[in-house]
């Protein structure tokens, strides 16, 4: 399936957006992701079903004024 | 002491996090300037990467209310998306809100802004508009539900200063209940102590004390200088004249002859 992760486009079968993180390597409780523009909140991701296409974007606390 | 959405704060500067030679030096930056509140940002995570990680656990260290932003949000969709984002990993309803109108200036797009603060502000976030000296998109805001308003007085990391006094204090005369954050454009101590002077009730700054030649001292000055820009306002200044005024009694001095 493909993805569009933080800009770049993946070929990645990850069902969910629980799955993709793990696939990718991503963990921690710091992390926010949306998919398509909308959030999806920590809780939601394990049962939040990806589709081909999708554009994920996933952040993490940084430096800001 | 400055209630900022009911929560009492006992400093008057709000101090950005970016652009700090090291961790450790915005640590001790912020700690010598007395900030209350510092703003942090959302960036996108390498996979694998742990920066975020590190960064959450200094800011988190600090022990200080957290102020998110939405830097770089062009859009009123981007800026709604990114406070939510911001709000999940932060744990806060506090968001600075950014939606930038021009590249050159960083102006905001006060339109958007105004949007997405109604958005927001439907959304139960406590929304700090990023927004100009306008009177009229000030009442706006107040309009759609923010209770605090943070013009700029400069465009971002000019360290120009305020560029236009009269309309600062045109807004402090006109919103005399509402706390009013100078946020942008500052770039020395007295720059703070004069929006402060005026009656304005807090700074937020970034770059005049992250490229300082020595960002801790210059965080110590700033606060220095709120402070006392706080307390001359409190104080009651003297307005000027054109005409001098002799300080020392006239009467009862020596004539020689």
């Amino acid at each position: 399936m493909k993805l569009i992760v933080n800009g770049e486009a993946h070929e990645i079968d990850a069902a969910t957006l629980a799955e993709l993180l793990a696939v990718l390597d991503y963990e921690g409780n710091w992390l926010a992701t949306a998919v398509n523009s909308d959030v999806v909140h920590a809780t939601a991701r394990a049962r939040f079903q990806l589709n081909d296409g999708d554009r994920i974007e996933i952040l993490a606390p940084m430096q800001g004024g | 002491m400055l209630d900022l959405y009911g929560t009492k704060l006992p400093s008057r500067l709000l101090l950005g996090t970016a652009q700090y030679p090291s961790p450790a030096i915005l640590a001790d930056a912020v700690k010598a300037s007395r900030a209350s509140v510092v703003t942090v940002s959302l960036r996108r995570e390498m996979a694998g990467g742990r920066s975020g990680e590190k960064f959450w656990s200094l800011i988190q260290s600090l022990r200080l209310r957290i102020l998110p932003n939405t830097a770089g949000c062009h859009s009123v969709k981007e800026a709604v998306t990114t406070a939510q984002m911001a709000r999940d990993v932060f744990g806060t309803n506090w968001i600075k809100l950014e939606v930038i109108g021009n590249h050159d200036t960083l102006q905001p797009d006060v339109f958007g802004l105004v949007e997405a603060a109604r958005v927001l502000c439907e959304d139960d976030f406590a929304v700090f508009p990023y927004t100009t000296d306008d009177l009229v998109v000030a009442e706006r805001l107040l309009a759609v539900g923010c209770k605090v308003l943070m013009p700029w007085c400069a465009p971002i990391g000019s360290a120009l200063g305020p560029v236009n006094a009269t309309a600062l204090r045109s807004m402090r005369g006109h919103f005399p209940d509402i706390p009013l954050i100078v946020d942008a454009g500052l770039g020395r101590p007295s720059h703070a102590a004069l929006v402060m002077e005026l009656g304005f009730d807090a700074v937020l700054l970034n770059t005049a004390v992250a490229k300082a030649a020595d960002p801790v001292g210059m965080a110590r000055a700033f606060g220095n200088a709120v402070d006392a820009g706080r307390e001359a306002y409190r104080s009651g200044l003297l307005e000027p004249r054109d005409v001098a005024v002799p300080s020392t009694p006239t009467i009862g001095r020596a004539v020689f002859q």
